[in-house]
């Protein structure tokens, strides 16, 4: 009843030598079979799928060059467009209680809060949403595991290309948050050579484990929570729109709660750094700022990892 | 377990050197060309307390075709993911070759390839794309890269939609690159987990062609299936697998062999089956065994000669009204029934 009744023996496909004692061997034909010894050390091959791993990351990203710049730009762009463009030309722009010179002042302090917004986006674009689909629906993560290198490397491999993408953005987007502006706003910079070639990957580096984390922590269906409970405070409340030495005044009976709080927040430390490295203005110490964002990175990564090895492992 | 202990059942599984001797060619013992040993493999996952895979004991051998036959749940795709390096076994061992899978999976990842029930491919990337990163996975040169990803295109029929997104692939054609892709770097095994499942009937004839055309290669390949037809065509051996156990173990014809019949009559009636069955036992020779099925009666015979006409006039004799009537040659299926009690489904 369950079997229709077509045997092998009607099966026209068959006849290809299937059904047979084991076969010897390739014969004339290439054969197919390897050899049950591996052929590299497993360092070697690490190495080389590692390679490949970013490869395949470098040739999507150079593919979809023109949608990568496009959703890089649009945020930071908007940012600065309304905040020292149409608020400077209306007459209601921020800190312009000193004219233009106010103006200026409230530009300079953007314009790294927009760089670290970039960073950081890319951090949750490019590792975040796509890890969340891979492990969630297009399951292509499991044939990516099946690459001959640990599987923590998979992991590690897709940081650093978002952490490549998170430079090529920092890059893009410093320009047009330093144009774009009202006539009469200056934003001042002054150009921390060596903080901004450290703190920049530094900070890529920590925003797409951060990726990770977040990444293997939501399903695709919890994007949205995601984006409500975790980003959006990272952004409003990362000093992206204020210097973090400047927050002393918001305070309950002498307690300076919210200068406290934010330093919970990774990102107020890339975007006071960029401050340090792109502006004179006062800034947490840089003593205090690798330290703790490194240790966010080894955070993130770590658990990052523990979630990825979880995920792939049963 | 025990409700569905084969009663006369030759539960081969317990045997500790698995039955790999099977009359028909299956692989001599302690050969030297074992491509997969596994000794006591026993997966029971966290928060449950029955064990998904219970102690199976398996070897494959270079060239061989073995197939992992049971229902859904019972433990295939678990033991498919011990082998490959997903499923991190409760005890017993697997190696590939001489490779412990547990404790050098990088090693054992480079000598196997899988293709898994999803469709995994990369969306990002073309067809021809898909193959190629595959190569650099796998540490092939570039260029060597393009052209075995070329060949592959060639060999599976996928030449035309090289530069196609993999969205514009049919489930079929999907397929035959999931098993092009896997078979890239050369594995000494290929696991294919339900191969065919979800596919239309013409592109598992047409996916039954290309690994048909591997197995002449000589392709090691441990596939698992709920589908005996695909057992039966594809495999040298088969394992038969209920609840994580290994049942019975051999090749096709010996497992339909082992049953004592070579023919399995279907005959639905209005009347009461059971009486039916016991007219049918009485009046014809070489009856092995009788089952009853939704509303009739399933008799496996042996030595089914002018069956048919026999079982019409016995069932007359009694008065019966035939509804239907059939006459097949024993399968798989009829195997996994008398194991197990129960029946197969797609």
């Amino acid at each position: 009843m369950a079997m229709s009744g077509a045997s092998p023996a009607d099966d026209p496909s068959a006849g290809t030598g299937a059904v047979g004692p084991p076969h010897p061997g390739g014969d004339d034909r290439t054969p197919l079979q390897g050899e049950v010894r591996p052929g590299r050390s497993a360092v070697a091959s690490s190495r080389s799928a590692l390679a490949g791993l970013i490869r395949r990351d470098l040739a999507v990203l150079r593919k979809n060059f023109g949608e990568f710049v496009g959703r890089t730009v649009m945020q930071p762009f908007l940012l600065v467009f309304v905040f020292l463009y149409v608020f400077p030309s209306i007459g209601q722009g921020i800190g312009s209680g000193g004219g233009t010179a106010g103006e200026s002042a409230f530009a300079t302090v953007l314009v790294p809060g927009v760089v670290s917004i970039a960073i950081m986006f890319q951090g949750i674009q490019s590792v975040a949403i796509q890890m969340s689909q891979e492990f969630g629906f297009t399951r292509e993560i499991e044939d990516r595991v099946q690459a001959p290198c640990p599987i923590w490397l998979v992991a590690v491999a897709r940081v650093l290309s978002g952490a490549a993408q998170g430079l090529i953005s920092a890059v893009i987007v410093f320009p047009i948050a330093a144009v774009v502006h009202a006539p009469g706003v200056h934003p001042q910079f002054s150009v921390h050579w060596w903080v901004v070639v450290t703190l920049i990957p530094l900070s890529c580096v920590a925003m797409t484990s951060l990726g990770l984390l977040l990444g293997t922590t939501f399903e695709p269906r919890n994007i949205g929570v995601m984006f409500g409970f975790v980003v959006l405070p990272l952004v409003f409340l990362g000093g992206t729109y204020y210097q973090w030495t400047k927050l002393a005044p918001v305070e309950v009976g002498g307690f300076h709660w919210l200068q406290t709080l934010v330093l919970l927040n990774p990102l107020i430390y890339i975007t006071e750094g960029m401050r340090a490295g792109f502006t004179d203005l006062s800034h947490l110490p840089l003593y205090v700022v690798y330290p703790v964002l490194l240790g966010f990175c080894v955070l993130f990564l770590g658990l990052g990892l523990r979630n990825f090895r979880r995920r792939v492992l049963s | 377990m025990t409700s569905n202990e084969p009663v006369d059942g030759p539960h081969r599984s317990t045997a500790p050197p698995p039955a790999t001797t099977g009359e028909d060619g299956g692989p001599p013992e302690g050969s030297a060309d074992v491509v997969i040993r596994t000794s006591a493999l026993r997966k029971v996952y966290p928060k449950t307390d029955v064990a998904a895979v219970d102690g199976v004991d398996l070897r494959v051998c270079k060239g061989e075709i073995f197939g992992l036959l049971g229902p859904n749940g019972a433990g295939k795709t678990t033991t498919v993911g011990m082998l490959t390096t997903r499923v991190v076994p409760t005890s017993g061992s697997a190696h590939i070759g001489e490779i412990d899978v547990v404790a050098q999976p990088t090693l054992v990842k480079q000598v196997i390839a899988a293709v898994t029930q999803q469709n995994t491919l990369d969306r990002s990337l073309t067809v021809r794309e898909n193959l190629y990163f595959h190569g650099l996975l796998f540490g092939i040169p570039r260029g060597r890269s393009r052209e075995r990803a070329d060949e592959l295109l060639e060999q599976f029929q996928l030449s035309r939609w090289g530069d196609s997104s993999v969205y514009e692939l049919s489930g079929g054609m999907a397929q035959r690159l999931l098993v092009a892709r896997a078979i890239f770097h050369r594995p000494a095994v290929l696991f294919l987990d339900e191969p065919t499942t979800g596919l239309d009937p013409q592109s598992r004839l047409a996916l039954w062609d290309v690994l048909d055309e591997l197995i002449g290669a000589g392709q090691t390949i441990l596939l698992t299936t709920h589908n005996m037809e695909e057992a039966d065509h594809l495999c040298d051996r088969v394992a038969i697998i209920d609840h994580g156990r290994i049942l019975a173990l051999d090749s096709p014809a010996a497992l339909k062999r082992s049953l004592g019949a070579d023919a399995v009559v279907t005959v639905t009636t209005d009347g009461n089956p059971e009486e039916l069955a016991e007219r049918l036992r009485r009046d014809i020779e070489g009856v092995v065994r009788t089952r009853l099925v939704s509303g009739g009666v399933e008799l496996q015979v042996k030595g089914a000669d002018r069956l048919l006409p026999k079982v019409v006039r016995s069932a007359e004799s009694g008065n019966f009204d035939l509804v239907d009537l059939s006459l097949s040659e024993s399968t798989l299926e009829t195997v996994f029934i008398n194991l197990t009690g129960k029946e197969l489904r797609d």
